[in-house]
């Protein structure tokens, strides 16, 4: 991926922090993040949710790390394979969103967003608020809140 | 100074700063509605203030500037500038009186009548109509704050600092002690340095900072109380009760958070003694009490924990009702209910729905109530207990914490994770397997704890969790048991490996994992790593290991009277036939294998020598084994104070846990009946009825010369296995019949008993005609006949005597029937 950006689109368009799960490129409004960070220590909560790979120490404060793999379903990442976190803030908690890979900031234009494709998996579906389309590939933009409506709450 | 003083001056200084700029805004624009209400409702506040505390020249000169601020506000006059002013000299004067009273401790001599009459023209509408004084005027009645400047300008001692700043402070100090401690533990995993000496100094000086920080957070416990006295007042007066509160120990600190709380349990518990609790005059003039009921809070701290007593001197609770109200709403199964020590009975009164007032009345009463003060007091990691002696009063105790922000804990590690458990709780640690001589022993899957005198249900917390054992570790070659106490219940949780104790701060756990329940939140360690806090409430609730009113193993006084929350644990076993039997695993206090050569026989009764007493055992089994064989004899050990018993059983089978629902089957003696366990038909045991077979006396000392005969006439056999072994441990010699009929062909067979027990309500012959046929005329003329019934109303009290019954008792009332019987057979009958 490479930053496309003209002076005039940036000014209307959003910033999205684009970011991978098992291969598809996936976007987060830039506002949400809080923080980006590499491979953390994790401590596991036994009897979470399956999504919830377990807490991580951010500056003092804890954050809960939610894997998006298994959130969306898929198969855990290889052996040896870190992921990375994107920390974004609900409700006065923090939590981490692990992703395979972080990319870019890239300005996106909202008329250029379609609405979820009937096709896309219902576990996508749920938590994507629209595909872009770039580059021949898709981008799903991702809706934080629906992506941390898990456990109980859901 | 008073404390109510310094808080109205704290406030008063805050309101007249906040109205010099208000009354300004409005001269700018008087139709300003909002400012104009919140200068009268200022001004309003000071006035009422003032007149609570006894503040007259204030509470004067405030109510002339309210009425013309009421007139401004209701629209009777219009706001002008000559009016400010008048309002704005009034309020230079509250300056000068409050600060008179700030340097004085009481307000200064001074006349304010010109001032309060021309406010007073002003509201009646008779401005000056020439003002040339205020510019002059303004300064003037400064004269007197210029002289006591000095005075006034000594910083006050307190200030108000709001709660926010409190807790941001709260929070960094925290954060602080947790990177205090990560330092730390790198410097002693580097050893010496030259960080050593300022390392350590940062320590202590973080440590003063976190005891100074919790020390704003503290508060006197008295301020929860405050509104307590009035509140009894009135509620005497409603109730028409004469009450007096005593409060002990309102000096004793807490945590602001711990206390807010707290507050509206204390309340509803004070509400409730006055109301419930506490009799009416009449009532307590008749019992011989002092007219004067008494309440008495008492707050002291005990090692980490604030306890707080709410005692009345009233009626007690009323046990009978409370086992009826249990039963009508399902809250146990009858049987263990009518089987229960008075205590358990008790804390029925913390279950959802169960109020004891017999009217609903305007104070309490509606059956919400003291569960919602349980989950409360339980929220904040507390524990309300109660003990009450019938007519003579009820104690509630509750035991918090001092402080929920900041805990010691204990880290332990189990299947490669950490977990942090807190002190508060934790009453010892005991290394069982790998060679210390202590072990964890499976009955069946059931792992158990033989501590000193008691069997400790275990906890494998790995288990719990749902992880999975380290592969190596085998199973349970070495760990560690941490026992704890939930309540009144003692369990153990198994855990591989114990590691320090820290101090931690207890963060709460995110909304998407507060369901879990084993964790009362989370923190972060010295070392920089995130662990749960376990929560040993939510993990004895979740395995069923302890709950409301769950066993404890030294009360086990009578042989059934056990009940947990749902579930008990039952330790299976089986004796004689193939049937399995149950008891209470919480009534047996050890598992034994005795040699068989060492038991002996004393008298025709088999013992055997056991921690350096005479142990007398009971065989289930038929008679005692033949002497000279070999082998080993299971015993399940009973003990009360000194004494053991020993049961002899063939074998071991299983602990399981189990809603205990006796169904009561054929009159079976040693047996309460049938329930089914595990999915089978099992025989539930009447523990009291074995231990007896050892000797009458055994669980009663005093020895009955010659035991007293006595029958029971119930035609329920399932009340009838109830209460016949409740008489027979006092030592009664019980022969029970199912109908008024048979218990008079005994009679015409010529037995002979010291008294009767009869049902009122029976098919056939009822209890009415029952005792009127023992009255008429024959052997049992004389005898006593106590009524035994499910309606305890006066007239039904009142027409059971007139039939000729000695006495009336409730059918749920085990006391009261003991009673009533060593009443009716230590005095001469009075028939």
């Amino acid at each position: 991926m490479r930053t496309q950006s003209t002076g005039a689109a940036v000014a209307e368009a959003e910033l999205f922090l684009t970011l991978s799960v098992a291969g598809q490129p996936c976007g987060v409004p830039v506002l949400a993040v809080r923080d980006v960070l590499g491979p953390q220590s994790i401590t596991r909560i036994p009897l979470a949710p399956p999504e919830v790979a377990g807490a991580m120490n951010l500056r003092g404060r804890i954050v809960t790390a939610v894997d998006l793999r298994r959130r969306l379903g898929l198969p855990p990442r290889e052996r040896g394979a870190q992921p990375m976190s994107i920390v974004v803030e609900q409700g006065g908690e923090l939590y981490s969103m692990l992703a395979d890979t972080v990319g870019e900031v890239l300005p996106l234009r909202a008329e250029e967003c379609a609405p979820n494709p009937p096709t896309l998996d219902p576990a996508w579906r749920e938590i994507s608020r629209g595909v872009h389309r770039r580059d021949g590939g898709l981008l799903v933009i991702l809706e934080v809140e629906r992506v941390l409506t898990i456990g109980e709450a859901r | 100074m008073d404390d109510l003083i310094a808080d109205f001056l704290a406030e008063t200084g805050e309101g007249l700063a906040a109205l010099d700029l208000a009354l300004v805004r409005l001269e700018k624009a008087p139709d300003d509605k909002p400012t104009l209400s919140e200068i009268f409702r200022t001004v309003h506040t000071i006035k009422g203030t003032c007149g609570f505390l006894g503040l007259p020249r204030l509470e004067r000169v405030a109510h002339a500037a309210e009425n013309i601020l009421g007139l401004y506000r209701d629209g009777a006059m219009s706001v002008t500038p000559a009016g400010i002013t008048l309002v704005l000299r009034a309020l230079d004067r509250i300056k000068e009186i409050v600060n008179g009273l700030e340097s004085g401790g009481a307000e200064p001599a001074g006349d304010d009548s010109a001032l309060i009459a021309e406010l007073d023209a002003a509201a009646a509408g008779e401005m000056p109509a020439v003002k040339p004084e205020p510019v002059a005027e303004a300064p003037s009645p400064l004269e007197a704050p210029a002289a006591e400047a000095p005075a006034g300008a000594q910083a006050p001692q307190s200030i108000r600092v709001s709660v926010e700043v409190l807790e941001d402070l709260m929070m960094l100090v925290s954060e602080l002690v947790l990177t205090r401690n990560q330092l730390m533990q790198l410097a002693r995993a580097r050893g010496d340095g030259p960080y050593t000496v300022p390392l350590q100094r940062l320590s202590h000086i973080t440590s003063d900072l976190q005891d100074g920080v919790m020390k704003t957070r503290m508060q006197p416990i008295g301020n929860a109380w405050q509104k307590l006295p009035r509140l009894v007042r009135d509620l005497a007066t409603e109730l028409g009760k004469r009450i007096e509160l005593e409060m002990r120990g309102a000096d004793t600190e807490l945590d602001r958070q711990v206390l807010e709380l707290i507050k509206d349990p204390l309340t509803h518990m004070v509400r409730n003694s006055a109301d419930h609790g506490l009799e009416s005059t009449e009532a307590r003039r008749a019992a011989g009490k002092p007219e004067t009921g008494r309440i008495t809070l008492n707050a002291y701290h005990e090692g980490g924990h604030i306890l707080i007593e709410i005692a009345d001197d009233g009626k007690g609770l009323d046990t009978a009702r409370i086992r009826q109200k249990a039963i009508a709403n399902g809250l146990a199964p009858e049987a263990e209910i009518a089987a229960m020590p008075d205590r358990e009975i008790h804390r029925f009164i913390f279950r959802a729905g169960l109020s004891t007032a017999q009217a609903i009345t305007a104070v309490s009463g509606r059956g919400v109530g003291m569960d919602v003060v349980k989950t409360n007091v339980e929220r904040i990691g507390g524990t309300i207990d109660v003990a009450s002696v019938s007519g003579r009063g009820t104690t509630f105790t509750i035991k918090i914490p001092l402080t929920l922000a900041i805990v010691s804990a204990l880290v332990v590690e189990v299947a490669g994770e950490r977990f942090a458990i807190p002190q508060i709780g934790v009453l010892e640690l005991v290394r069982v397997g790998g060679g210390s001589g202590v072990g964890v022993e499976r009955i069946k899957d059931a792992p158990v704890l033989r501590l000193r005198d008691r069997l400790l249900p275990l906890v494998s917390l790995a288990e719990a969790l749902g992880l999975e054992p380290v592969p190596d570790a085998g199973t349970e070659q070495a760990g560690f048991v941490v026992v704890t106490q939930v309540g009144p219940s003692v369990f153990g949780i198994i855990v591989d490996r114990l590691y320090d104790t820290e101090e931690i701060v207890v963060k709460p756990v995110p909304p998407i994992l507060r369901h879990i329940g084993m964790f009362s939140g989370n923190t972060i360690l010295g070392d920089g790593s995130v662990i749960m806090i376990l929560d040993p409430n939510g993990i004895a609730r979740a395995t069923g290991v302890a709950g409301e009113g769950a066993q404890r193993v030294s009360d086990a006084k009578t042989g059934h009277g056990m009940r947990s929350d749902d579930r008990t644990a039952l330790l299976l076993f089986r004796a004689g036939d193939a049937t399995p039997k149950a008891v209470p695993l919480g009534l047996v206090a050890r598992l034994d294998d005795i040699p068989m050569e060492q038991i002996e026989s004393s008298g025709g009764q088999p013992v055997v020598q056991y921690r350096g007493q005479l142990m007398p055992l009971v065989s289930m089994t038929g008679g005692p084994p033949e002497p000279g064989e070999r082998g080993r004899q299971t015993v399940l050990v009973f003990s009360e104070r000194e004494r053991s018993l020993g049961l002899m059983v063939d074998a071991i089978l299983d602990v399981v846990e189990e809603a205990m629902e006796v169904r009561a089957g054929q009159a079976r003696p040693g047996f309460l009946g049938t329930a089914v366990v595990a999915g089978k038909v099992t025989e539930v045991i009447d523990t009291g009825w074995w231990l007896r077979q050892a000797g009458g006396d055994w669980f009663r000392p005093a020895a009955v010369s010659a035991p007293k005969r006595l029958l029971v006439v119930e035609d329920s056999g399932f009340f009838r296995q109830l209460v016949v072994p409740a008489l027979a441990a006092e030592g009664y010699e019980v022969v029970a019949v199912e109908a008024a009929a048979a218990a008079l062909r005994l009679r015409e067979a010529g037995e002979e008993f010291d008294a009767v027990v009869s049902d009122i309500e029976m098919p056939g012959m009822d209890g009415y005609a029952f005792v009127r046929a023992i009255r008429e005329g024959g052997a049992w003329a004389e005898l006593p006949v106590v009524a035994l019934s499910g309606r305890t109303e006066p007239d039904a009290v009142a027409k059971g005597r007139a039939a000729g019954f000695t006495d009336y008792v409730g059918k749920y009332d085990r006391e009261a029937l003991l009673e009533s019987l060593r009443g009716c057979l230590a005095l001469p009958v009075a028939a």
